[in-house]
């Protein structure tokens, strides 16, 4: 897991939050700690808003990434869309 | 195989010119003689160069396994990961698990050394010191292969060691590259949450670079033609050969090798399109529905399809007759992909079984709109939501249907399924005891 680096004036980093749905068990600590960028899906587990991390949400975000009970939650920079998840067959 | 497209003249002493097949060029195994002959000897590469990398990416290969990613940056990828010399995987994906296709077996059957030199070509481009062909079970090619190495080992050619991994890999999912790297690991033929990506860390925490069989062909085409040969058929936005497999509603079924941009309706008819047929599947399992005839002028490459909202997938055309029920054949299809998740992700794991159910009812029942909306609702519940692209393309799949076929869904919704509901199967689902 990556922090977030201080920012420096000119260059915002932008971060996003992963879940990794192999770990996730749909505790919903998440969902709790930052309903502004996490819904239940019908079953409990975490739908995220897709994009960047509002700066003011960023210091809630590593809050609910540090208390996922499994570790599922990851705050990323963007990745590249066409390798983000496991692909079927090279 | 029938193959009038392109043409297979009886000795190459040339590049296989603009009119001729590349691939698979004969209707019976092409021994290792044969294969030299025709293909000629392969050029040797100075290890650690990069140049085939750079040929490759002049050519614009993309991966032929479904995917449709770049080799060239692939190859990149694995040749310029941190490991030592050696420490680095190739790892060839003739495991085939699209039930409806069977290029990458009809391929590995004809013409195994265009592959096997693909394999060789890639670990001496990244520095690989290993090399795993990956079968599905029950393959029929198992034992051809292993005998074609042995031809290779005889000839003083076995540089590196190959090995046949076959049998162990079951399941819609156990093609997945992950799922491979997994297998190979001693682990579950199941997807993993990436990263690390296999060309990080994969095979023994190895960076490794895992192609499907008909791409490395290509590769080794392209080592010994050139990128310009390479586009010299094809269309400017997809260049090159690619393999198709087309079943169904045809008279004649099989494998062929066309020019990427080929029309639809043109691979249909060669192909002995029974009219009326209703509908094609492009690309497979994780596909879409295309109506006919409208689709006909549809080019067959990457960019044409996703310009018609449907892909290229692993090369599959399925065709509908026009005494099937679409709706019932994408339930049967939804039933099995619910049947293939590896159960490790919660949104798959409750979304694939549920819209297996929805689907059954739209099919073979009387569906009420809730039934319907709550069909629509799960394919986007799901999209986006595993460690790999089953659900999404299980909703795909669903998706399409529900537009293509919205005059039978009508139907269905008024009156209850249509008899052709009940017609036999077009589209082969595996036994449970094969899968």
């Amino acid at each position: 897991m990556s922090q977030p680096a201080p920012q420096s004036a000119g260059s915002v980093r932008e971060f996003e939050l992963r879940v990794n749905p192999i770990a996730c068990d749909a505790h919903g600590v998440c969902i709790a700690l930052l309903p502004e960028l996490i819904t239940a899906d019908p079953w409990g587990y975490p739908v995220i808003r897709p994009g960047p991390v509002p700066l003011r949400l960023l210091a809630l975000a590593r809050r609910a990434v540090a208390d996922c009970p499994t570790l599922a939650l990851l705050l990323t920079e963007p990745q590249q869309p066409d390798r983000s998840r496991a692909r079927r067959q090279g | 195989m029938t193959t009038e497209r392109l043409r297979a003249p009886d000795r190459m002493a040339r590049p296989p010119g603009a009119g001729d097949l590349r691939l698979i060029v004969r209707d019976q195994p092409m021994e290792l003689a044969a294969h030299r002959r025709y293909y000629g000897p392969v050029p040797h590469l100075d290890s650690g160069s990069g140049e085939l990398i750079t040929e490759i990416e002049r050519a614009g290969l993309t991966g032929r396994g479904g995917a449709a990613f770049s080799t060239g940056r692939k190859l990149r990828a694995v040749a310029t990961a941190n490991a030592g010399r050696g420490a680095r995987v190739v790892v060839a994906n003739g495991s085939e698990s699209e039930p409806a296709s069977s290029k990458d077996a009809v391929l590995l059957a004809r013409s195994p050394h265009l592959v096997l030199d693909g394999i060789q070509l890639c670990a001496d481009t990244v520095g690989a010191s290993r090399g795993y062909l990956c079968l599905g079970s029950r393959s029929p090619v198992a034992r051809s292969v292993r005998e074609a190495i042995a031809e290779r080992d005889r000839a003083g050619l076995g540089g590196l060691p190959i090995e046949v991994v076959d049998g162990a890999a079951h399941g819609y999912l156990a093609g997945q590259e992950t799922a491979l790297v997994s297998l190979l690991n001693g682990g579950r033929a199941v997807p993993a949450f990436v990263p690390p990506r296999p060309s990080d860390k994969g095979v023994r925490r190895q960076p490794t670079l895992v192609l499907n069989v008909e791409t490395l062909a290509q590769v080794a085409l392209i080592a010994r033609y050139g990128a310009a040969w390479f586009r010299s058929i094809g269309a400017d936005d997809a260049p090159g050969s690619a393999l198709v497999t087309v079943t169904g509603a045809v008279r004649r079924p099989g494998v062929r090798e066309i020019p990427l941009g080929t029309p639809l309706g043109e691979v249909l008819h060669r192909s002995g399109l029974d009219a009326p047929a209703q509908a094609v599947l492009a690309g497979g399992y994780f596909g879409t529905w295309l109506p006919l005839p409208d689709a006909f002028r549809v080019p067959l490459s990457v960019p044409g399809l996703r310009a018609a909202g449907a892909t290229f997938g692993a090369g599959v055309l399925a065709v509908l007759p026009a005494s099937s029920c679409g709706l019932a054949e994408t339930a049967r299809v939804a039933g099995y992909l619910a049947s293939q998740i590896a159960d490790q992700c919660g949104p798959c794991r409750n979304g694939m079984p549920a819209l297996a159910e929805a689907m059954n009812w739209i099919a073979f029942g009387q569906p009420d709109a809730d039934i319907i909306g709550w069909a629509r609702q799960l394919t986007g519940l799901i999209t986006g939501r595993g460690a790999c692209h089953l659900p999404d393309g299980a909703a795909v799949l669903v998706k399409s249907a529900l537009t293509v076929f919205s005059a039978d869904l009508r139907a269905h919704a008024a009156a209850g399924p249509c008899g052709r509901a009940q017609a036999a199967a077009t589209l082969p689902i595996p036994p449970r005891s094969h899968r």
